[in-house]
């Protein structure tokens, strides 16, 4: 096990390097972030000259990558432009963009499971084909669209809820947390009921069965265990997916979270800002693949002799 | 017994997870209570400082906290002496600028003749990467605080004088009838001593001299801005504070005002124009601000600036349904222009009616004969370069190509050519990469004739970005400038805008208007010509 662990961390760097070069050319492509600085006007080019030189944009990008990468190890993600550093908006925008995914996953995990198991084991029965249908629809009807409609309903027509995320509390983040969970919850709940209703046929179950288990067990401890291997990759991976797949709803319920910040990063071409905040992400998926091959192995420990 | 441990675990590891992210968590809620009313705000871009605010989100906590010299009259937008008892020249060239007594930071420090010249100073100069510096640009010495190119050679503005503790003296580097005029802008305010002793803490919670007080700020979430009891002037709050939140989107912020979770929202999203009415009634303010929209043109190239490219200009201009197009997508929140002003001027302060004349009237006939005799449109196909990010430039883009399709009978003569951001955007006007028309929004920082032409077509001018460039408009506007007597300035001012139509410089589309909604619970709400409300003034209850 320890082999396996130490042999996934020392896979994680490069494609760390490798990312986050990606995303730093790829920022440095879109143009040059002083110009879009002064409003509707030119900067003058005095101060657009002393504030490229500022954030180092004079310099060829290989060496600005160094710098920075250099810096981001010391926790020094560099200052945006309203003059804040990138760190303090990453402390204000990442605990409510991980409190919205918190909310989503456990969606995914609570809902979309127990809707897979129950389909899963009832296969053709009406409740199978209603929850299908369910899912089709979800999986088809954009983010943004069952968003705006909750968001009608539920804030304006019944007010049961307030339409916009003020403080960013667990409360608040329960509509914006279903819709941000909703596409995924859909495929969750139908790779469990695959997943299980092919495991029922297989020969560990007949046996289970055979050997007079009570069914409660035969489902929880054999079937479940073995059905649920793709859904945890599905879902582990997922959560980077979430954090950084939030600008849409975020925008929609008024969180300033990390798709707020990725979002106004893009428009007014703020290098350091998403940079910054992709090298986060960027790390949430490395880290939540590691967990993912490391669940695997627990689940099922022929992995880890592999 | 296994599994119960087993479950534990799983429990402990997501408490931690949520305790974790809840603990960070440092959106603290403004104190609200009293009359105290929300409205909607957007991030500012830039740090809060009087000089290095350009954008209106920014700009409207200024106009909370800060007095000036000058202030424009919220209704007319006329400069009214505010801080200044007076400001005199003899020659427009040298002012002596008198102050008022009585007028203190809200930290109780005096406001005296150095609290502005420190504060120009400081936004003129380099050093500091202000980027509202060009304002100071008239003033004598500016090239040596703030050269095109190379280190900065002098750390003050030799045209600024202190004579006493109310009197100061500024010497421009050419004569500017209007220039105090200009000084009701944000970037001239007074600035107390803890701007420069402690910069960074002020920066985090601005002190300045208005008849508000910044509470709180939570940077990005939002600001409260009490009402300052021992505020000298005559505009005192009659609210006792606002507190400005920031949305992520202007239709969520629609949403909030109309589910009753806010107060005001000084900006109706688009999409929402057609319902506004019937949501909201009365409680929707719809009225003209210096806000002009035009179509200007690259004179760096070639095709353009030949002769004879004027009759194509104008043959577009003629092309375009002003009226059909701010009817039918703007609703009546844009009117067509014509002329290249604004009518918040005023007639007296240079807004004409009808300078446009023929030019900016509908006429699909003329226009197809115009383009004909300047030598049709240059490589046979118009592309109208603009950016998509904000706005609703696409739509009206769209539209104003297809009016000018229609006109000439070809469904290929006008495309748009989108630009993902509006840096990039700003980048390749920067760059003078247009080969045809592009959008070129203005937005005045004065209600000044002057602001709408000078900065725009004057050669080498800031916001010249078609590079246009005509003797006789720039010498009718140093003239202009020269001229003492108002109504004179303006008359001249008005003949180089005639030079601007004959040559048709940039296409005049439209004025724009400032646009809010707000809550049954608020009264006396009005924009002023920026469109920003203005804050003071609103009741609450």
């Amino acid at each position: 096990m320890g082999r396996h662990v130490l042999r996934r961390l020392l896979q994680m760097i490069p494609v760390f390097v490798g990312a986050t070069l990606l995303i730093f050319l790829m920022v440095n492509v879109m143009g040059d972030p002083v110009a879009g600085l002064c409003g509707e006007r030119a900067c003058d080019p005095a101060t657009a000259a002393q504030l490229r030189r500022e954030f180092g944009l004079d310099q060829p990008v290989w060496r600005q990558y160094l710098t920075y990468m250099g810096k981001v190890f010391t926790g020094d993600f560099g200052t945006a432009f309203n003059g804040q550093p990138v760190t303090e908006l990453m402390a204000t925008a990442f605990p409510v963009t991980v409190r919205l995914t918190v909310v989503a996953v456990l969606f995914e995990v609570v809902v979309g499971v127990t809707l897979g198991v129950v389909t899963g084991l009832r296969r053709g029965r009406p409740v199978d084909t209603a929850v299908l249908l369910a899912t089709l629809v979800v999986i088809s009807v954009p983010t943004f669209v069952t968003g705006l409609l909750l968001q009608l309903l539920l804030g304006i027509k019944w007010q049961w809820i307030r339409p916009s995320v003020r403080a960013g509390g667990f409360d608040e983040l329960i509509v914006p947390g279903l819709v941000l969970a909703s596409v995924s919850l859909a495929y969750v709940t139908r790779l469990t009921r695959t997943s299980l209703a092919e495991n029922r046929r297989s020969d560990y179950v007949r046996t289970a069965v055979a050997k007079g288990l009570p069914r409660r067990r035969v489902v929880t401890r054999h079937l479940l265990r073995n059905s649920l291997i793709p859904v945890v990759t599905f879902i582990g991976t997922d959560i980077g997916a979430l954090m950084g797949g939030a600008i849409v709803t975020e925008r929609i319920f008024n969180i300033h979270g990390v798709g707020y910040q990725l979002y106004q990063g893009i428009l007014r071409q703020n290098s350091q800002t998403v940079v910054g905040f992709v090298t986060v992400l960027v790390l949430v998926f490395l880290v939540a693949n590691l967990l993912v091959d490391l669940l695997y192995a627990v689940l099922d420990p022929r992995i880890r002799h592999a | 017994m296994r599994r119960s441990t087993h479950a534990r675990r799983v429990a402990c590891v997501v408490a931690a997870l949520v305790l974790a992210a809840t603990g960070c968590a440092g959106a603290g809620a403004g104190g609200n209570g009293g009359a105290v009313l929300s409205s909607s705000w957007a991030d500012p871009q830039n740090p809060l400082e009087p000089a290095n605010t350009n954008e209106v989100q920014g700009g409207k906590v200024l106009d909370m906290i800060f007095r000036g010299l000058k202030r424009y009259d919220p209704k007319t937008g006329k400069a009214r002496d505010w801080l200044a008892r007076s400001i005199e020249t003899r020659d427009s060239r040298t002012f002596t600028v008198r102050l008022k007594n009585g007028w203190i930071f809200s930290n109780g420090e005096k406001v005296t003749a150095r609290s502005f010249v420190d504060a120009w100073n400081y936004g003129a100069s380099l050093r500091n990467n202000q980027k509202n510096a060009y304002f100071f640009g008239y003033i004598d010495g500016y090239d040596e605080v703030h050269p095109q190119s190379g280190r900065q050679r002098a750390d003050t503005l030799s045209g600024l004088k202190v004579v006493d503790d109310h009197t100061f003296t500024v010497r421009l580097n050419q004569k500017f009838s209007g220039f105090p005029d200009t000084l009701g802008y944000a970037a001239f305010a007074p600035l107390p001593r803890a701007f420069f002793t402690d910069h960074a803490a002020w920066v985090r919670k601005p002190v300045g001299n208005g008849p508000y007080t910044i509470e709180s700020y939570t940077k990005g979430a939002q600001m409260y801005l009490k009402k300052w009891d021992g505020y000298p002037g005559p505009d005192k709050a009659r609210n006792d504070g606002v507190t400005l939140l920031v949305y992520t989107d202007s239709n969520t912020a629609y949403t909030d005002l109309l589910a009753g979770n806010l107060d005001l929202a000084d900006d109706i999203p688009a999409a929402q124009l057609k319902n506004v009415k019937s949501d909201l009634g009365e409680r929707y303010l719809n009225t003209p601000a210096g806000i002009i929209q035009t179509l200007a043109f690259p004179y760096y190239d070639e095709a353009w600036s030949r002769p004879g490219a004027e009759k194509v200009r104008t043959g577009l201009s003629m092309a375009i349904n002003r009226r059909q197009i701010t009817d039918t997508i703007f609703r009546g929140t844009r009117t067509p222009a014509t002329d290249w002003t604004s009518p918040v001027l005023g007639a007296a302060g240079g807004y004409k009616k009808g300078l446009c004349g023929r030019a900016c009237a509908y006429d699909p006939g003329r226009a197809r004969e115009l383009i004909e005799e300047g030598g049709g449109i240059p490589g046979g196909r118009l592309t109208v370069t603009y950016n998509a990010d904000s706005g609703s430039h696409r739509q009206w883009v769209d539209a104003v190509c297809n009016s000018i399709n229609n006109a000439l009978g070809d469904d290929r003569a006008c495309v748009g050519n989108p630009v993902g951001t509006f840096a990039d955007f700003r980048n390749q006007l920067g760059g003078h990469r247009m080969t045809g028309p592009f959008r070129a929004g203005w937005q005045m920082d004065y209600p000044l004739i002057q602001n709408f032409l000078q900065p725009l077509y004057y050669t080498g001018a800031s916001s010249n970005d078609g590079a246009w460039s005509n003797e006789e408009f720039d010498r009718l506007v140093d003239r202009a400038n020269a001229e003492t007597d108002p109504a004179r300035s303006v008359a001249l001012f008005q003949r180089a805008e005639e030079v601007v139509r004959d040559h048709m410089a940039a296409i005049p589309l439209w004025y724009q208007n400032g646009n809010a909604g707000y809550s049954e619970r608020l009264s006396h709400v009005a924009l002023n010509p920026f469109s920003v409300p203005v804050y003071n003034e609103i009741r609450v209850g």
